[in-house]
Parts: structure tokens; sequence; C-alpha cells
């Protein structure tokens, strides 16, 4: 097990902003895989386990997930220059991209199978995010009394369509005061 | 659009990525409700198929809202979408970062993951409900979905996968 002294560091800004740039346009369908490959492996910033601590922090406020370890990480090495070049990094190239496809796509969209292929995509796209909220259901078998909250979450965000300010202000008070309960004040 | 509805659109972004505990995800079903059924900017199949391309291109799954920007307001609304949905938690998240004192084990924190962990269920779940809700125009789509749930829990697939096949699979037996 290496030390902190022993870990290499990035060399620059424009270190910070190559490295997240080339992790994110490695992420298809999801970067943090290779985020945790290019920073714990690759270029070894982090530990494992400070990949998974700065991960789980970032988890726990607004914003994608990401995004939020970028600035963490960013922050660690190079203060407010460091985390503006990690999100950047992660954001500029892969904006582009996607702006590049929407481009293509529009000029494409009148030709039936570039059409069908989309609605393909979309169809998969949806089966994809159900599969990873019963994954994560399952994983919490254990705790399963508590997915009343998840499931108060899908009726009033899912089904009946409120907006997301409302459902978060009616639902995380109630469970984040009783898990503070429940948690007890030693461990 | 006028450039009070661009000051509004990029207003709620804001105030989303202020509150959006959950991650990108967690965002969808609220962008679909307020550009879609509030603002009519564009058709939930639209938005559908701009949530599945922006997926199908490598970096954060959150860039559909550069794409959704873009569709409605060209660059400029590609470039504040984008802008408007990372900085506000971006400056909640730097700052959080320097109270962290290393110590995620208090009992607020513990008390944070254990109440939002199944919320998330929840907010995933919603996201995928609203997606299948613009893209399921076919029965044929419907199978592709449910199937793709079925292979997702039942293998370790790199998703990816899965897309490519919904692409060539779409033309293939769409009617």
């Amino acid at each position: 097990m290496s030390t902190d002294a022993e870990r290499p560091s990035p060399r620059s800004i424009s270190d910070v902003f190559l490295a997240f740039t080339s992790l994110a346009l490695h992420g298809f369908g999801g970067v943090l895989p290779w985020a945790q490959r290019t920073l714990v492996e690759q270029r070894r910033w982090l530990s494992r386990e400070e990949f998974t601590e700065l991960l789980a922090f970032g988890q726990l406020l607004p914003g994608p997930n990401i995004i939020n370890l970028g600035i963490i990480v960013g922050h660690r090495y190079f203060g407010w220059r460091g985390s503006v070049a990690a999100v950047t990094g992660l954001v500029l190239c892969p904006a582009i991209l996607v702006v590049a496809a929407g481009m293509v796509y529009s000029q494409l969209v009148a030709i039936p199978a570039v059409q069908k292929a989309l609605s393909g995509m979309a169809a998969v796209a949806a089966g994809l995010l159900i599969a990873t909220a019963l994954k994560l259901g399952w994983a919490q078998r254990k705790r399963w009394p508590w997915l009343i909250f998840g499931l108060a979450g899908f009726v009033c965000l899912g089904l009946l369509r409120w907006p997301l300010l409302q459902v978060l202000v009616l639902i995380v008070p109630v469970a984040v005061l009783l898990a503070w309960w429940k948690e007890g004040p030693t461990q | 659009m006028t450039l009070w509805d661009q000051i509004e659109i990029l207003a709620h972004f804001a105030m989303l990525s202020a509150i959006a505990v959950g991650g990108a995800v967690s965002m969808v079903p609220d962008i679909s409700r307020y550009m879609v059924d509030e603002k009519g900017l564009l058709s939930a199949a639209q938005f559908s198929e701009a949530v599945a391309l922006a997926q199908a291109v490598p970096g954060p799954n959150v860039l559909f809202v550069t794409l959704l920007g873009w569709q409605s307001a060209g660059l400029a609304g590609a470039v504040l979408a984008t802008l408007g949905l990372l900085v506000p938690s971006s400056v909640i998240t730097y700052h959080a970062n320097r109270w962290r004192s290393g110590n995620l084990d208090t009992r607020a924190v513990r008390a944070i993951r254990r109440g939002l962990s199944p919320l998330a269920v929840g907010l995933t779940l919603s996201a995928g409900w609203v997606i299948a809700e613009g893209a399921v125009t076919h029965w044929t789509l419907a199978v592709f979905c449910a199937v793709t749930v079925v292979v997702c829990l039942a293998t370790s697939i790199n998703p990816l996968w899965l897309i490519g096949l919904g692409a060539v699979l779409g033309p293939l037996l769409l009617p």
C-alpha cells in the first residue's frame, strides 16, 4: 500500500484539464468507471479508498456526481483553478461532440431509418435507467421498509409529474430525520 | 423563443442544479415536465431522443441539457443551459468541500446517506419512466425497453452494446 508521499500528483493545471478530458472522452454511457481507471490506476493521483470516499462525499451534494468529483480533485492540487480545469475538461469536448451529434441527426432526421434507429436507442435508454433503479433498490433489500421513500418519490415525480423541488421538500426532511433518529448518537 | 423565455429557463435550470441531490438523473423528470409540458418547446418523443443521443456520445450524461439548449436556442442556448445546470451545484460542492473534515462517519452524514439512498431509487425510476413514456410509441419499442431491463439485471453487459443494438434493430423491426 503506497502512502500519500509516494503518490504522483498532476504537474500543472493543464495536466488536470487533459486528464479529465481524456477520461470524459472514454466514458461511453457514463464516465465514473473511467474516472476510477484514469485517476486511480493510470495516473495514481488517488488511492482506491480516496476515490470511493470523495465520490461518496460528492453524492451527498446536488449536481452530477462526476462533476462534483472533478471539483474536489482539481481543488486539491490547484485550488479553484484546478476545479475549473477539471470541470472544463469533463464538459468542453463532450459538449461539442453532443452538439455535433445533434447537428448530424437534425440533418438526417428526414430519413426514416435514422428516426427509427434513434427511437430504438431511446427505448433502450429508458430500459437502462429502469434497470439501474431496480439494481439500486435490490442493493437496499435488507432495509426494504425504507424503500417506501423511493416509492413515494416515484409516485410524485414519475407518475404525478410534480416539480422536483416539491418532491424533495416533501420527502427529504422526513427520510433524513427518521434516519437521524434510527442511526443513534454513537456508532 | 423570447429573451424572457430564455432567462426563465436558465433560472429554472439553475434552481434544479442547486437542489438536485441524486445526480444528473434526478433532473430528467423535472426538465421534461418543464420543457415539454409547461413550455411546449419540444415533444415527449424529442425529449427522450435527446437523452438517448447524449447517452450514445462519450461524456457526462448530464450533457443532454446541452443538446436541449442547442435545439431550443442555438449556440447561446447550449452554453447557457450547460452553465445554468453546472455552476450552482459546482459552487455548492466547492464550498462544501472546504468544510469536509475528512470525517464522513458523523451521525448527520450517515443520516443523510441512509435517508437519500432509498429516494435515489425512486428518482432514477422516475427518469426511466418519463423517458419510456416519450420513447415507447409502438409495442415493439416496449419490447426493446423490457428486454433491456431483463438483460441488464441478468448480465453485466456494457450498456453501450444495448444502445447500439437498439439503433440497429430499430430500423429493422419498426414498421
